[in-house]
């Protein structure tokens, strides 16, 4: 055990199993978390080689021979629970990069929404056991978020009662779905229906693209790899172009909306059901910034209490550098931020459960807000994870830029988050209109409930863009509810400034299209400010639910560097709005500098209580046991251009050129 | 291709350019050489070649000079620069490793005594170098001298295996820069002659007696000009890359509707779109003139600091090493957000942007971490505001700080949104804002010391605000450029229009993003903060009119783009599609599927 590491964690004021128990939900729950996690960290059968010297090509293998194993054991293990699954899976693929994966997180859900019992019946039990590969083809080449804009058409044919599935340009040829490339052997794809001369819009279709026994592809279909990318080695995302493709009637998705035999067309009942897959799935992603952002502290953390440079004071030895101000005003509010969306990402999760069960009961009422939230949510954490795991990348300067350290797998494998599921400035925009059509409400005398709530306030007190001091509150800069209702007047004023925008906009355009596009920076910012609010308000209540006085301090401090930091980062946010003075933001910066060092004898313990294991973390700089130049070393002799003494293109380059001159 | 793949393609091209290069006569430093290596995106082995040499002419006697330049012109040596060691970087005195004078012998023996004083990461040393400049401390006569250079040979040049005494190897996948062999060494009591010690400012004579020549800062002089060089080399033309892909591309891509009875629009339309790229742009012709100024002034300097007069090396030294600083910290930003505003397909190789991010973002560390080089540029922003405030002193501040002793307002007189467009406004604007950071944080320091805490602690304890105060004030230098640069283009009224519209924006776009700093004395009133927001937002529709050919006039070939997205005829769809095609993933076999997935697929019938 490296010294610096074992005096850090002696240091340190809290006991990190305890906050561990509050990340993880209750003691049970780490417990159950640690016996997976054993499974399979000790099984043999899950080799876990460093990923980082193979090739693309032996990266897909590995995962597919991985996705393989795992689908054996999970049966052997009796793994059922869906929560429990993803751990397992997230534990031995490390980097949760599976080419079967589309099947069980996209291909089985849609088909249990979309599907008709008698559908079910067909495909599930095969899907389930993977006779059936699926996957997901929704993106095209040319079209993304913008669903409407798709071009793959199923034209209905009566006689024989089939589809006829078409790519008829080549942007309508479906890019990017994950296992298309090489393992899948259906698709359900979303095309446009056209039945009896009529176009109905999106609808989504069971496609085997693959022969049985040969898995070659079908006459009809053109499939392949879409090529290298930023991450995901390991995945075979995929294109499919459909050239007059005929499938039986019965594999379009019928629960909802049908097509009869003739070619009549019956409608779906309500379209918000849809919602449902979306939000789990951007609820999930908030969960997983949590995650990535986690991670990439933990690496940087460790490895600046590892890491010695220069002086601070002349004549003594190097510091540790994370004793440089520098070093803890980059990294800790990470560390909050970090936390801050543990408990936001374990929020959703708990608000999509409880309102999925008054959907189950037919009651919709809830889904619009939990759909603004989740959509907002999920830009709002991914794109600051995105910056986050970088910074952290740099603050491990040289050897962050080494694959030994992590940091550059977990970036380009997090990076996509801000793409998927709904590009995040989309998402935004989304959230935008929310809390633009609340904000309406709100003034034609409504009232609004829920996260938006704060708008009810609004009228009464007259905001202007530039208004004097208006608020009523003093700011208290060391209580978080004081600090949450400061996030919340910055969250109303930025709505209302949209909103009056918007309102002066569609006045001097007349086109509210033309207007929201022109007003749409103003939008994403208060949808951003929404976002901040909501963190900083679930961070804030989540401290109250703590009893242990030990945890609740540490939580305390991170909870306040997290909000404060935020007004530091957006002073001209809470300046213009007069919600608070100049010499309150001198104090807020003087308080984050007091915060760093309060932080500081407790970060390696507050990194620890994350519990990431080393494989998990896949670093030689964070190491649990600080030992990180050692194993760099060895790490480096493994390198493929290391296997012979000297290079060959020694002989066939350099050694002519030097003899040539 | 793989890792060893790229390598040999990296030195089959330099071993090409450089018959070229002989044959048409190119000199090394040649304007014809720098083409012909943006054309090839420097994608070349041997790069450290040059950085070696620019140490030599830097540090060496000039009968070093003759000894050893030729032998490198002539690629007789291949050498490289090692200085970071896996424990130790941008802090010189902190390295480890030792260079021990040997007065019977008449030798250096270089030795790395730890672990962590093996020297990482330096180019070339991997596979390729000959020879390495190593910097390690100098003791001789038994006392500690200092960082010095040595050339120490490293590998035989008869069959090219390490020599005795050297551990040399890769150090393995890194984010890129997969075709340069960046190298570790570790050197056991390796011996070399006295006269491979870099002697243009310090000597050991053949006693052992040590004779200091220039300034302790003369030591810096090699990274001084490398990190001049390297932004308008590598790591500008990077960000400008990215701005012509990103925008290119985001007028041939459609998605949704601006109104419903349109056809889709083009993604460059929508107002968030040109907020994501259009700062970039502005920072990428920024920067080109920010370069050149920087070359300009390191011109003048040099050769009086060759002379041995250092008066200038201060400020050039702080300007240059914030300069990187901050030019590598946008351009990183800037390349992740074009990346990021092409959607899924900017997630693609294919794309050519992951490999221009993953390359630009290696700069916040090399040649200095940018943390550390601002904190430079802020200490030196410290003596001359010191300076500054001695009525007594009689000397001029230097240039790049003199705003510190001119008038000042203490508010702005904007009335109008168009007053916001005037160069000297937001010259000015930006000048009291550095200003006044750099007061406060030299306030804050005093305040420090005078409470009784140790000058160095509290230099720690207010590097956050000194951080804040150097970026300020480079930004400033940035902007003043920016505007000077306009001025000189008098003849050309066209194009100063629209570059001057881009000026603009960067200063906008500048206080923008901080508007607290100018909120925070009220120099900056609410009222003008909307003022400015307003110009801004409407500056984006007036760039978004030349966009394309704002980017077009970077000049950069489509193979030199490597991108299906940024490629001139915006045949994007086509060239994707063709690209895919041609993946390994699909003109090799799939093991896999034998392996595994088949397998998968017929277990569970066999159980039925």
């Amino acid at each position: 055990m490296n010294q610096d590491l074992q005096k850090e964690r002696a240091a340190a004021s809290f006991n990190p199993e305890l906050l561990t128990h509050v990340l993880d939900g209750s003691p049970e729950n780490t417990r159950r978390r640690r016996e997976i996690e054993n499974l399979i960290l000790k099984d043999p059968d899950f080799q876990h080689e460093d990923l980082n010297f193979l090739s693309r090509s032996q990266r897909y293998e590995v995962a597919v021979r991985k996705s393989a194993t795992m689908v054996e054991k999970m049966r052997k293990f009796n793994i059922a629970d869906p929560a429990e699954i993803m751990w397992f899976k997230k534990l031995h693929l490390v980097n949760f990069v599976e080419p079967v994966g589309l099947n069980y997180s996209m291909f089985i859900p849609t088909l249990l929404n979309q599907g008709t019992t008698a559908q079910q019946e067909k495909w599930l039990l095969s899907s389930k056991g993977l006779e059936i590969i699926g996957t997901y083809a929704q993106t095209e080449m040319g079209h993304g978020t913008h669903l409407r804009g798709l071009e793959t058409t199923a034209t209905y044919d009566p006689e024989t009662q089939e589809f006829i599935l078409n790519s008829p340009t080549v942007t309508s040829i479906k890019w990017w779905p994950g296992g298309l490339g090489k393992t899948s052997n259906h698709a359900i794809v979303l095309a446009q229906l056209i039945t009896q001369g009529k176009c109905y819009g999106l609808h989504a279709f069971i496609v085997p693209i693959r022969e049985f026994g040969t898995h070659k592809p079908l006459p009809g279909i053109t499939v392949g790899d879409i090529g290298p990318k930023f991450g995901y080695d390991e995945m075979d995302n995929g294109y499919l172009k459909m050239d007059n493709y005929r499938i039986p009637r019965e594999n379009m998705l019928m629960k909802h909306a049908q097509v009869k035999p003739d070619g009549t067309y019956v409608k779906p009942l309500s379209n918000k059901l849809t919602y449902g897959t979306m939000v789990f799935i951007r609820s999930f992603l908030v969960g997983e910034s949590a995650r990535c952002l986690s991670k990439a502290c933990t690496i940087a953390i460790r490895y600046s209490a590892v890491r010695h440079q220069s002086e601070i004071t002349p004549g003594e030895p190097e510091p540790q550098i994370l004793d440089y101000q520098t070093q803890q005003y980059k990294l800790f509010p990470l560390l909050a931020t970090a936390y801050a969306f543990q408990f936001v990402g374990a929020y959703m999760k708990e608000t999509y459960h409880r309102i999925n069960e008054d959907i189950s009961q037919g009651d919709l009422s809830e889904l619009p807000e939990l759909h603004a939230l989740a959509a907002g949510l999920k830009a709002f954490t991914s794109w600051t994870t995105n910056t986050g795991i970088e910074a952290c990348r740099m603050a491990c300067g040289g050897h962050g830029y080494s694959h030994c350290s992590g940091l550059p797998n977990i970036y380009v494998n997090f990076t996509p988050t801000c793409t998927f599921e709904g590009e995040n400035t989309v998402m935004m925009l989304q959230t935008a209109r929310f809390l633009m059509k609340s904000y309406d409400q709100v003034h034609s005398g409504k009232l609004v409930c829920g996260m938006v709530s704060y708008l009810n306030d609004l009228p009464s007190q007259h905001i202007q863009p530039q208004q004097v001091a208006v608020w009523p509150t003093v700011v208290d800069i060391n209580s978080p509810d004081s600090l949450t209702e400061a996030y919340k007047l910055r969250a109303a004023r930025l709505v209302e400034i949209a909103a009056k925008n918007l309102q002066t906009e569609v006045i001097h355009r007349k086109s509210k299209e033309v207007a929201w596009n022109l007003t749409s920076v103003d939008l994403v910012q208060a949808s951003e400010a929404h976002c901040h609010y909501v963190a900083v308000k679930l961070f804030s209540e989540k401290l109250l639910q703590i009893q242990e006085k030990s945890i609740q301090a540490v939580l305390r401090n991170l909870c306040l560097l997290y909000s404060l930091y935020g007004i530091s980062r957006n002073a001209g946010d809470f300046l213009q709005g007069s919600i608070m003075t100049e010499s309150q933001i001198t104090q807020v910066n003087e308080r984050i500098k007091e915060l760093l060092t309060v932080i500081r004898p407790d970060a390696v313990a507050l990194v620890d209580a994350f519990d990431f294991q080393d494989v998990t973390l896949g670093s030689v700089l964070g190491r649990y046991d600080g030992n990180v130049y050692e194993n760099l070393f060895e790490w480096a002799k493994k390198s493929p251009l290391n296997k012979t003494e000297v290079h060959e293109s020694y002989h066939k380059h350099l050694k002519s050129l030097q003899s040539k001159l | 291709m793989t890792q060893n793949e790229r390598y040999e393609a990296a030195i089959k091209k330099k071993f090409h350019i450089q018959m070229l290069a002989q044959r048409l006569g190119w000199s090394e430093d040649s304007r014809e050489l720098y083409y012909a290596n943006r054309s090839l995106s420097g994608d070349l082995g041997l790069a450290l070649q040059f950085v070696f040499q620019k140490a030599l002419r830097s540090l060496g006697s000039e009968e070093q000079i003759a000894k050893w330049d030729p032998l490198c012109n002539k690629l007789q040596i291949l050498a490289t620069y090692a200085q970071t060691e896996l424990g130790h970087g941008t802090y010189l005195q902190g390295l480890e490793t030792e260079a021990t004078y040997d007065a019977a012998t008449q030798e250096f023996v270089v030795h790395s005594p730890t672990l962590t004083a093996i020297k990482w990461w330096p180019g070339d040393l991997g596979r390729s170098a000959t020879h390495a400049l190593v910097q390690a401390q100098l003791i001789c006569s038994g006392a500690q001298q200092g960082m010095h250079a040595f050339i120490v040979p490293i590998r035989s040049l008869e069959d090219h295996s390490p020599l005795p005494g050297i551990t040399v190897g890769d150090i393995g996948p890194k984010m890129d820069f997969d075709h340069s062999d960046n190298g570790f060494l570790q050197l056991d009591h390796v011996r070399v002659p006295r006269e491979n010690m870099l002697s243009r400012f310090a000597q050991v004579l053949p006693d052992g007696t040590y004779i200091k020549l220039g300034t302790a800062k003369s030591n810096y002089l090699s990274m001084v000009v490398v990190r001049v060089d390297i932004l308008s080399d590598e790591v500008i033309p990077l960000l400008q890359k990215a701005c012509v892909i990103a925008i290119r591309y985001s007028v041939i891509r459609r998605q949704s509707r601006l109104r419903p009875s349109d056809p889709e629009a083009k993604v460059l339309d929508y107002q968030t779109q040109q907020q994501k790229l259009f700062p970039p742009l502005a920072k990428a012709y920024a920067f080109h003139f920010v370069a050149n100024s920087l070359l300009e002034f390191f011109h003048r300097s040099y050769s009086s600091i060759l002379d041995r007069d250092f008066s200038l090396l201060p400020e050039l030294h702080a300007l240059s090493a914030g300069m990187k600083a901050l030019v590598s910290d946008f351009c990183i930003q800037g390349a992740e957000l074009c990346r990021r505003a092409c959607g899924g397909h900017g997630y693609s190789k294919l794309s050519g942007l992951p490999s221009l991010v993953t390359r630009v973002t290696a700069s916040c560390t090399y040649e200095g971490e940018n943390t550390v080089l601002y904190l430079q540029t802020a200490r030196f922003l410290v003596k001359s505001y010191l300076q500054a405030q001695e009525s007594t002193s009689q000397r001029s501040l230097p240039q790049s700080v003199a705003y510190l002793t001119a008038p000042d307002l203490a508010m702005c007189p904007a009335q109008k949104v168009a007053d916001f467009l005037h160069p000297e406004l937001y010259t000015t604007a930006w000048a009291h804002v550095a200003a006044r950071l750099i007061k406060d944080s030299v306030h804050h320091l005093q305040t420090l010391m005078q409470s009784g805490a140790d000058r160095h602690e509290a230099w720690n304890q207010t590097t956050v605000i000194h951080l804040q105060a150097a970026k300020a004030h480079l930004y400033y230098v940035t902007v003043k450029i920016f505007t000077e640069a306009l001025e000189k283009l008098e003849n050309q009224p066209a194009i100063q229009q629209v570059l001057k519209r881009l000026c603009d924006l960067y200063a906008l776009h500048g206080i923008m993003t901080n508007t607290g700093d100018f909120l925070h004395d009220g120099f900056l009133s609410g009222a003008q903060i909307d003022m400015a927001r307003k110009a801004y937002l409407d500056l984006l529709l007036l760039i978004r009119k030349d966009a394309i050919l704002l980017t077009d006039a970077f000049d950069f070939s489509d193979q030199c783009l490597n991108s299906a997205l940024g490629c001139y005829d915006g045949n994007v769809y086509e060239r994707l599609f063709q690209w895919a095609q041609k993946s390994p993933t699909n003109t090799q076999g799939n093991p896999a599927y034998e392996k595994y997935i088949r397998p998968l697929l017929q277990g569970w019938r066999s159980r039925l």
